[in-house]
């Protein structure tokens, strides 16, 4: 279960108690970090440079070689196997909080990427993958003439 | 062996000795935690952190994994759409009295702490045998 740390009291609002336990309440049943909306996972983010546009996804736990990452059009997919887990007869489960199995996410690009044109790289638990904007995609500017 | 400590003790720990709070908000790692042999093992996701902003403390039987995540985007880029939020990871766990404490093992790699609580030798289960008389 993921949670937040509170807040610091603010002790002019009589009902921040209440607040916070009802938020506690949320929280048990969302990810706050989804802000909790039920999604696909993983979930990504999207940053936008000058000519490319960044995704970033974490995937704790995985290496290089377990995410298959491919692009069709404006389509990227993202897919993943998460290791098994220590089984057997003499290990005793206390807690089993992180994700595993199976997973694939598409996600759809503002525009078409060659995949040429991606640069992608897993460091930390964390896939960035930058897409190039291909040339005759990117706006142009126009020359206004005088008449 | 490990235990979670209350959500309430994680907030007098996220700001010890009234540390000015700071704004980054903070998560708690998912964990997975079991034993094997003489080992307890937690492996904490904090993906994001770099090895050298992990914090791993011991102070008395109160074990706390911090790690710190440097902000945001890269210069030059803006944020677009944002399905998950970053921030630093906190959390603490009351280690019991049969875990050697002097011989924890912590390693980092792909965004996954592991650490290796040994049982301390004099709790490790002792066969004790039975003479006939």
């Amino acid at each position: 279960m993921l949670q937040t740390v509170f807040p610091p009291l603010n002790n002019s609002d009589p009902f921040s108690n209440m607040r916070r336990a009802q938020g506690a309440m949320n929280r048990l049943f969302d990810d706050p970090r989804t802000s909790g909306q039920p999604t696909a996972y993983p979930l990504v983010n999207f940053q936008a440079g000058q000519d490319s546009i960044v995704m970033t996804t974490e995937l704790p736990g995985l290496t290089e070689e377990d995410i298959d990452l491919t692009v069709k059009d404006t389509m990227l997919s993202i897919r993943g196997t998460y290791p098994e887990p220590r089984s057997g007869d003499d290990v005793v489960w206390h807690r089993r909080e992180r994700p595993r199995g199976t997973f694939l996410r598409s996600v759809e690009l503002p525009f078409r990427v060659s995949p040429d044109h991606i640069d992608a790289r897993f460091r930390n638990g964390v896939l960035t993958v930058e897409m190039q904007r291909p040339e005759d995609d990117k706006p142009r500017r126009i020359q206004i003439k005088a008449s | 062996m490990a235990q979670d400590l209350s959500t309430q003790n994680t907030r007098d720990v996220a700001a010890p000795d009234g540390e000015p709070n700071r704004r980054a908000i903070s998560f708690t790692p998912v964990v997975d935690i079991f034993e094997e042999d003489n080992l307890t093992v937690i492996m904490a996701d904090i993906p994001g952190v770099e090895p050298d902003d992990i914090d791993v403390t011991l102070e008395r039987q109160a074990l706390t994994l911090r790690g710190r995540v440097k902000p945001g985007a890269p210069e030059g880029y803006r944020q677009l759409s944002s399905e998950y939020r970053i921030g630093d990871y906190i959390r603490v766990f009351t280690l019991s009295d049969e875990i050697d404490q002097a011989n924890i093992n912590a390693d980092f790699s792909n965004g996954v702490l592991r650490l290796e609580l040994p049982r301390s030798p004099e709790t490790q289960p002792r066969k004790i045998s039975v003479k006939a008389s």
